[in-house]
């Protein structure tokens, strides 16, 4: 009878189920770890290592997402080794993507004293690439850290639909649609579970986008209400992002039960009926 | 069922259960967030089974689709149960402890042979075997339908037809095991559970109960009547007989989502008066004496709503209504002020709490556990009640609480509509992922993947007909005639056509569609119609 592991956690000892992941351990032990690819509602894709923590026994660093805690793993998150691998993770990130719109990495970046410039310019300031081909969505791939989300909420994690994926290997590796056709011929379903997951803003509401690029996207001053999608009959609770009296975004919560964090076209989108004629649109 | 109007089962309960039956239903397209739980039931190991008409999108997720003809589904039903019971597949002990009426039941099916059923459904009879075997020897299964079941002139019997399935196996009662109707508007779980249907009180409580009706008279200071009053389509009738002048419209466009819409709007217009509280100036809303500006409840209101696993949860406002739109209820209590009724200005929660006061299954429900625990499922009838994850569970105790369960045998009814050589496809019509209804919401964002109004053609019947994709067809109804785009649809066999109801701009379907309605539920027969189709010059 062993459904209880206890694992040590920076030199505490926490108990957890098991089955439980060491970000899971350090979690219910209060310690912060960083993550990037990891999402609560995804199957860990190990793509991004940020995660990395020592465990006493291990050759290397494991992604802490994804490894099983075992009973008496002795595990450090803190340690030169583990900070010296996340700053080289986050400067290898910043020399090559622009991050400008992912706040939470920046934010990492500064705390772990990471310096992309060490690796000569390119990344960290803004280009723009964006694919702009339909009314929704907006992808721009040099904002993409290949971090897997997109794919796996448009796979088996969540929609099903599989219109995305890696396409091409090394640094060639990009996400893209079959054949590598415009969103609009591919099987995209414009669910926007997608652009739910991106951490980056490499997968950004087509509203979002277009006040940004005009200077007016203030997340400062936004309000966010939840209510329920006046839809179907299924009962998805939204996340209402209000702008100066004006709805500008529709999400989900991820920690509700119906809906996961993910929506269908109707509850992302279909939203614009709210100020039709109110603003001579 | 079973004296509760709701589906009996969560949808965490299709992520664990053995067996998926989908009948009736292409929630891929018109609950795609249900299908998401369906698709975890189906990556946790269940099988699932669908049956359409069409081989929808949500078909091409089952092991096995039966392609039934529109309409037959009681006789598929009834084949299913014969052959239940003819292998020895009932669940003995649940029949005898849960249920009355078994043996009326056996009888009335008896004639309903695997051969009789594949004549008149379309299905062969080994697939029939197939459903029927694998449904009675599921450890547990989720029966879930839509309006493919609903929208037929027979369409409580078709339900009573799945029902008397869940009985006969016990399918019903127990986690991951039940009777799963999934709603098609964010509210009209909500609506009933209200009492806006003509014999039901707040809470399913029946008008003619006379203890529950005195309670109301108490709390509300007046009379109810004892009496039922009408539902939708009986309302269309009495408009037709004279018997109703007046109409007050909340937030429905009957102009154009009304079987047979000429006669609808006929109707409609033969009004002494017509009162349209809408978001938007609506088809219905031009007809009307009187527009009075709505806002957008869903995120211009305060109060709740009802979802498809009988969950209540908070709406919330946020955003106010534009221009001089107002709240429904600030319209409704204003209203009521200059008929000389003063009610205040009660808040939702106000206006909640009356209820929860009136309806026991409601009772448990205040706003502030709404909030925290994200919805409560009814019933829910006190402040400790977590509420209920699945109903019935009272069948399966020792011995069983309440009335027993009932078969209720019915029989095969073909669609009214009959095919015939002027009249030789049947129509169907439903809907699209990124449209609702008559599109008076979703008309108004630019979805890419619109395709607008169609006719859409099997492959054989395009050929036959000298059609190609993109070419204008006339389809004739009985009752009317419209022109559309065909599209050719692989999963549509040969004589039968399909049409969404998004567009009525472009394309009117429903007028084609045929009023003959339900006489229990009062809903219209939209899933049948006979039409003719021809190449427009």
């Amino acid at each position: 009878m062993t459904d209880r592991h206890t694992v040590q956690i920076d030199g505490v000892a926490v108990v957890v189920e098991a089955g439980a992941t060491i970000l899971d351990a350090c979690r219910a032990g209060g310690v912060d770890v960083p993550t990037l690819c990891y999402l609560e509602t995804l199957t860990p894709a190990n793509a991004c290592r940020l995660c990395s923590v020592e465990v006493e026994g291990s050759r290397t660093l494991v992604p802490a997402c994804s490894r099983i805690a075992e009973d008496g793993m002795v595990v450090h998150t803190g340690s030169d080794r583990v900070r010296h691998a996340r700053r080289m993770i986050l400067e290898f990130l910043g020399a090559a993507v622009d991050l400008t719109t992912a706040p939470e990495l920046l934010e990492a970046m500064a705390a772990y004293g990471a310096d992309p410039s060490r690796y000569g310019a390119g990344g960290g300031s803004p280009r723009s690439s964006a694919v702009v081909d339909n009314d929704l969505y907006v992808r721009d791939l040099d904002k993409c850290v290949l971090c897997y989300r997109c794919v796996e909420a448009c796979g088996d994690d969540a929609q099903h639909t599989y219109a995305i994926t890696i396409a091409d290997r090394g640094a060639g590796a990009r996400v893209a649609t079959e054949f590598d056709v415009a969103l609009p011929d591919s099987a995209c379903v414009f669910c926007g579970n997608c652009v739910a997951v991106c951490p980056t803003g490499a997968l950004m509401v087509r509203t979002e986008f277009d006040m940004r690029a005009a200077g007016t996207w203030h997340e400062d001053v936004q309000t966010v209400t939840r209510t329920v999608c006046g839809y179907c009959g299924v009962g998805c609770n939204l996340d209402v992002h209000v702008q100066d009296g004006a709805i500008v975004k529709v999400t989900s919560p991820f920690d509700h039960d119906v809906t996961s964090g993910n929506l269908c076209i109707k509850g992302r989108f279909g939203w614009t009926h709210v100020r039709a004629g109110v603003d001579g649109s | 069922m079973f004296g509760a109007g709701g589906g009996t089962s969560s949808y965490e309960e299709i992520e664990h259960t053995d067996l998926i039956v989908l009948w009736g239903s292409n929630a891929r397209a018109a609950h795609p967030i249900f299908f998401h739980h369906l698709l975890k039931g189906i990556d946790n190991g269940a099988r699932m089974i669908a049956i359409d008409p069409r081989r929808t999108e949500s078909a091409a997720w089952a092991d096995l689709w039966l392609g039934l003809d529109v309409g037959t589904d009681i006789a598929l039903a009834n084949a299913v149960g014969r052959e239940i019971i003819a292998a020895g597949l009932t669940n003995d002990d649940f029949i005898a402890r849960a249920t009355t009426g078994f043996d009326a039941y056996a009888e009335a099916v008896e004639p309903y042979t695997l051969e009789h059923a594949a004549e008149l459904t379309g299905v062969p009879a080994e697939a029939i075997r197939e459903l029927a075997h694998a449904y009675a020897k599921a450890p547990t299964a989720q029966l879930c339908w839509t309006l493919g079941i609903t929208e037929h002139h027979n369409a409580s019997d078709n339900v009573f037809a799945l029902i008397d399935l869940a009985l006969l196996t016990g399918h019903v009662g127990r986690y991951g095991s039940g009777l799963v109707p999934i709603r098609g508007q964010n509210n009209v779980q909500g609506g009933g559970d209200m009492g806006a249907l003509p014999n039901k009180l707040p809470g399913f409580q029946d008008v003619a109960d006379d203890d529950a009706r005195r309670r109301f008279e108490e709390a509300w200071g007046c009379t109810v009547p004892a009496e039922p009053g009408w539902h939708l389509s009986q309302m269309f009738e009495a408009m037709e007989r004279g018997d109703l002048r007046a109409l007050y419209v909340i937030g429905e466009n009957p102009a154009q989502s009304e079987a047979d819409g000429t006669r609808a709007r006929r109707a409609l217009e033969g009004l002494d008066h017509l009162v349209v509280q809408d978001i938007f100036l609506t088809a219905t809303a031009e007809l009307a004496d009187v527009v009075l500006p709505a806002g957008a409840a869903w995120a211009e209101s305060e109060g709740t709503v009802t979802s498809s696993e009988r969950r209540v949860q908070r709406v919330r406002r946020a955003v106010p209504p534009p221009g001089n739109a107002r709240d429904d209820t600030d319209i409704i209590v204003d209203l009521a002020r200059r008929l000389g009724h003063d009610w205040g200005h009660p808040s939702a929660e106000e206006v909640w709490d009356e209820l929860r006061s009136l309806s026991p299954i409601h009772a448990g429900m205040s706003y502030r556990r709404l909030e925290e625990l994200g919805g409560l499922r009814w019933p829910c009838r006190d402040e400790d009640d977590p509420g209920a994850l699945f109903l019935h569970g009272r069948l399966w105790e020792d011995p069983p609480r309440g009335p027993k369960a009932p078969f209720t045998p019915v029989e095969h009814d073909p669609p009214k509509d009959e095919l015939t050589d002027d009249f030789p496809i049947r129509l169907t019509t439903g809907r699209h992922l990124d449209s609702y209804n008559t599109g008076v919401q979703s008309g108004r964002y630019r979805s890419p993947r619109r395709t607008g109004g169609t006719i859409d053609l099997s492959p054989e019947d395009a050929a036959s007909l000298g059609l190609a994709a993109g070419d204008r067809a006339r389809i004739t109804s009985r009752r009317g005639s419209v022109v559309a785009p065909v599209r050719i649809d692989r999963s549509l066999r040969p004589g039968l056509a399909f049409m969404a109801f998004h567009y009525p701009e472009d394309v009117d379907t429903n007028r084609l569609t045929l009023d003959e309605w339900d006489p229990k539920s009062g809903t219209a027969e939209f899933k049948a119609t006979a039409v003719r189709i021809e190449k427009e010059a």
